[in-house]
């Protein structure tokens, strides 16, 4: 199990951030990714792993209003 | 259909403009002397009595200065002094103050060409203020004035013109012009140039004939487009501006300024401002593609995000999505509107996000047949005109969108109430017999412009949805039309003003954000959804009470100095959030400090992150005593509908069941098993009360407010604005509240 912006999220074996985006649906384009509280580069995340358990933080930087 | 057209081809409006300006009859004239701002401020304001047709030059003081600062504040400080608790909006007391601030005009500074309005809202019967583009606001400063300040009523169609290399204030009678602003902004901006490269130096304030009928009629401040060799238009949208102007008889107000230099504010330290200035627009130039490409899509970039978040509204805000919002979104805008040509609404913003729909060919009404450009459509406009009224057709919304501006309809009330009466409509509530014929079924666009041509003619169901959605709440439950609580529930204002386009249901800090609003629900003083429903970085009440603090403290600021919100955060250093993990980044530390040094080099005063706050602060607890004042600034005013913080019906309470039925169980503790909707329903609506009251009690106590809502005389005294009468007012409620 994963912990993602504080609310779980279901762990399979080899996940990555883009996984994880995409079972959110987080489709912004600007995010700002902490795995464990370590930042994940920008065009990394189909190659970044996700521990089980990790606590991953995706901020979305959207102004809106 | 894409943007294969000639951009430059649209109806011209301008031919018979020497007929009419012979046809104009001058009322009366004044000189003045013009004069260029120092550090920012002209240090006089412009006073315009249309019952008297006579003018006057106010000096600024020093308290205006220090406490007030400028744009809203200024407007603020006017409008307590000529009106009193009992002044209508009708009234001639009433005034419209157009105010730049001390930053505006600047051309360093992406986003720095606004004006600020303020004045009784017919629709709220507070003070409102909104924040515009536009050239009217900066070149009326470089003439030598802070403030336009505008009384009274005229007996006839008047236009006032403000020519400053001329050095004349001029009150024309003006009957045969339309007040339509597509027409009478082209119209006055070549009546009053000298020659074609002057017309960059003409700026037009109008409202639509709509805003005659309307409660919620719009201003329309203009800038010339030399690319396009047209006019275009920014609208003072919200609250009723344009209703007042037309009230007033106001046909136009012109300005006439100097040609624009790099250093008309006259700048303290005026390098400091070339240098902030370079910074943000490379920001601008080299991240915006990767980020919001506000430079192609404008605002309209939202469309398909808040979808796939859930927050866009559909259908009166009953939904936060729908399978056709691909027919409306970012990637339809991109093609409608015209690329590759600057787009800005002032001088020297990089951002450049005043996109236009150029070659649409209007469909219905009076203009039927012509070719004009459409400002936008934002993502406001796309969402309350499209998607809230069930509309996915771009055709038709560029036409309600043309005609929402051109009549002086604000587009977000108008989307709002639009979606509001076709719920009555699909519901019951409302039918053929009541709408006088309409058939307001979803998505019926035809229907949608319909309604604006009754409000233009002035007459029609279009004038009841003109008055807005609290007028016609009043009017349905009056009328013994449909379940007064659900009438209630699903109309989606607050204090008279029509919620923005944004689902709130879900997040906390956002319907805090709208409903305690001094306004009314305008989306310019907080958005909190993501950082609150989606990022999960504010969970507790007291985090969300201090985003209740800073943000709106920090967005009025921008109300204050005459400066747009959006290159704040609509662009943001890659590395803001490696840079300032949490909650922090939000606030874009490394864009304050940006503003920090754009004030000090204008101005030459000094100014820090918590003194930035203090002077919004200032003129933000003064707006809200001004609310008390006029009988709305207290908690029972701060109350949202319900549809605003949770599910009014069985289909939205089963649209998002399991996360309804997962809420209960984890976080109300009831077993949602076995139970029927409406129980379920129930329980939710007092889990939802409940903590919004909680989240009143912690906002109050964060801002130094009693927890009915009243300023203390602590908090008011620390930010200097414990005047006699402000005193006076509230003493009285510190006390019953004390009791």
């Amino acid at each position: 199990m994963l912990i993602v912006n504080d609310e779980p999220l279901e762990y399979n074996a080899g996940m990555t951030v883009a996984d994880i985006l995409k079972k959110r649906n987080y489709i912004w384009r600007m995010l700002a990714v902490f795995v464990n509280g370590t930042f994940v580069p920008r065009g990394t995340y189909d190659k970044a792993p996700v521990p089980d358990g990790a606590e991953v933080k995706v901020i979305h930087q959207i102004a809106g209003g | 259909m894409s943007a294969t057209y000639d951009y430059k081809v649209r109806t011209n409006y301008t031919e018979d403009v020497p007929r009419l300006r012979a046809a104009h009859r001058i009322l009366a004239e004044f000189p003045f002397t013009p004069s260029l701002p120092e550090k920012g401020y002209t240090n006089r304001t412009l006073s315009i009595d249309l019952d008297t047709m006579t003018i006057r030059e106010k000096a600024v003081t020093k308290e205006m200065v220090d406490i007030f600062t400028g744009g809203r504040g200024f407007g603020l400080y006017y409008l307590w002094h000529a009106t009193t608790a009992q002044t209508k909006w009708n009234d001639p007391d009433n005034e419209i103050i157009i105010c730049p601030g001390p930053l505006a005009g600047n051309t360093q500074y992406a986003g720095s060409g606004k004006s600020i309005v303020v004045t009784i809202s017919p629709q709220t019967d507070l003070p409102i203020d909104c924040n515009v583009g536009g050239y009217f606001g900066p070149l009326v400063k470089f003439c030598g004035f802070d403030a336009v300040e505008i009384r009274g009523k005229a007996k006839s169609e008047t236009i006032v013109v403000i020519d400053g290399p001329r050095g004349i204030i001029r009150f024309e009678e003006a009957e045969e012009e339309t007040p339509d602003s597509h027409i009478a902004g082209e119209i006055f901006t070549h009546m009053y140039a000298e020659d074609q490269k002057d017309r960059q130096n003409v700026a037009v304030v109008s409202a639509g004939k709509a805003a005659e009928s309307a409660y919620m009629g719009c201003l329309n401040f203009s800038w010339y487009d030399p690319k396009r060799a047209a006019v275009r238009l920014k609208q003072a949208g919200r609250g009723g501006t344009g209703t007042v102007f037309r009230d007033k008889k106001l046909k136009a107000l012109v300005v006439r300024g100097f040609k624009m230099k790099a250093d008309l504010n006259r700048a303290a330290d005026f390098p400091i401002t070339v240098q902030v200035g370079k910074k943000i627009n490379k920001e601008i130039h080299d991240h915006d593609d990767e980020q919001c490409r506000m430079r192609r899509q404008g605002t309209a970039h939202l469309v398909e995000t808040m979808d796939a978040y859930d927050l866009l509204p559909v259908r009166n805000f009953q939904y936060g999505k729908h399978a056709d919002t691909p027919k409306i979104d970012s990637h339809v805008w991109d093609k409608r509107f015209t690329q590759g040509i600057p787009d800005h609404c002032w001088y020297g913003c990089g951002m450049g996000c005043s996109k236009g729909a150029d070659g649409h060919h209007v469909r219905t009404g009076p203009y039927k047949g012509h070719i004009v450009t459409v400002d936008g459509p934002e993502y406001e406009n796309a969402a309350g005109l499209g998607s809230n009224c069930g509309l996915f057709d771009p055709d038709w919304m560029l036409e309600v969108n043309f005609y929402c501006d051109t009549y002086g309809i604000d587009t977000i009330s108008y989307g709002t109430s639009c979606a509001f009466v076709m719920e009555c409509y699909e519901r019951g509530i409302l039918n053929k017999e009541r709408t006088g014929g309409v058939e307001l079924t979803w998505g019926n666009g035809e229907a949608e412009v319909e309604l604006l041509h009754h409000m233009w003619r002035g007459e029609g169901f279009g004038v009841t949805v003109g008055k807005g959605v609290r007028y016609m709440q009043n009017l349905f439950i009056k009328n013994g039309w449909g379940d007064p609580q659900l009438v209630r529930d699903i109309g989606m204002h607050v204090k008279g003003l029509e919620i923005s386009q944004y689902m709130s249901k879900e997040s906390l800090a956002q319907q805090g954000g709208y409903a305690m609003a001094n306004k009314g629900p305008q989306h310019d003083e907080a958005w909190l959804i993501f950082m609150d429903m989606v990022n999960n970085q504010i969970p507790t009440f007291e985090d969300k009470a201090e985003a209740l603090y800073y943000f709106p403290l920090f967005r009025t600021w921008f109300s204050l100095q005459g400066l747009c919100k959006l290159p704040w955060n609509d662009i943001e250093p890659p590395d803001n959030h490696e840079k300032y993990p949490g909650p922090e980044a939000a606030k874009v530390p490394e864009h304050v400090d940006n503003y920090l040094a754009l004030y000090t080099g204008i101005t030459g005063k000094p100014l820090d992150r918590m003194s930035l706050i203090d002077q919004s602060a200032r003129v933000y607890n003064f707006q809200r005593v001004f609310n008390i004042r006029r009988g709305s600034g207290l908690r029972e005013h701060d109350m949202p509908p319900y549809r605003a913080m949770g599910p009014v019906t069985k289909e939205e309470y089963e649209s998002r069941a399991d996360r309804y039925d997962k809420q209960l169980q984890e976080i109300v503790g009831v077993d949602p098993a076995g139970k029927t909707t409406e129980e379920k329903m129930k329980l939710h609506r007092e889990w939802r009360m409940d903590r919004y009251n909680k989240l009143l009690d912690a906002v109050y106590k964060r801002r130094g407010w009693t927890p009915g809502g009243v300023p203390t005389l602590e908090r008011l005294k620390n930010l200097g604005i414990d005047f006699p009468e402000v005193v006076e007012l509230v003493t009285p409620l510190l006390q019953q509240s004390a009791r």
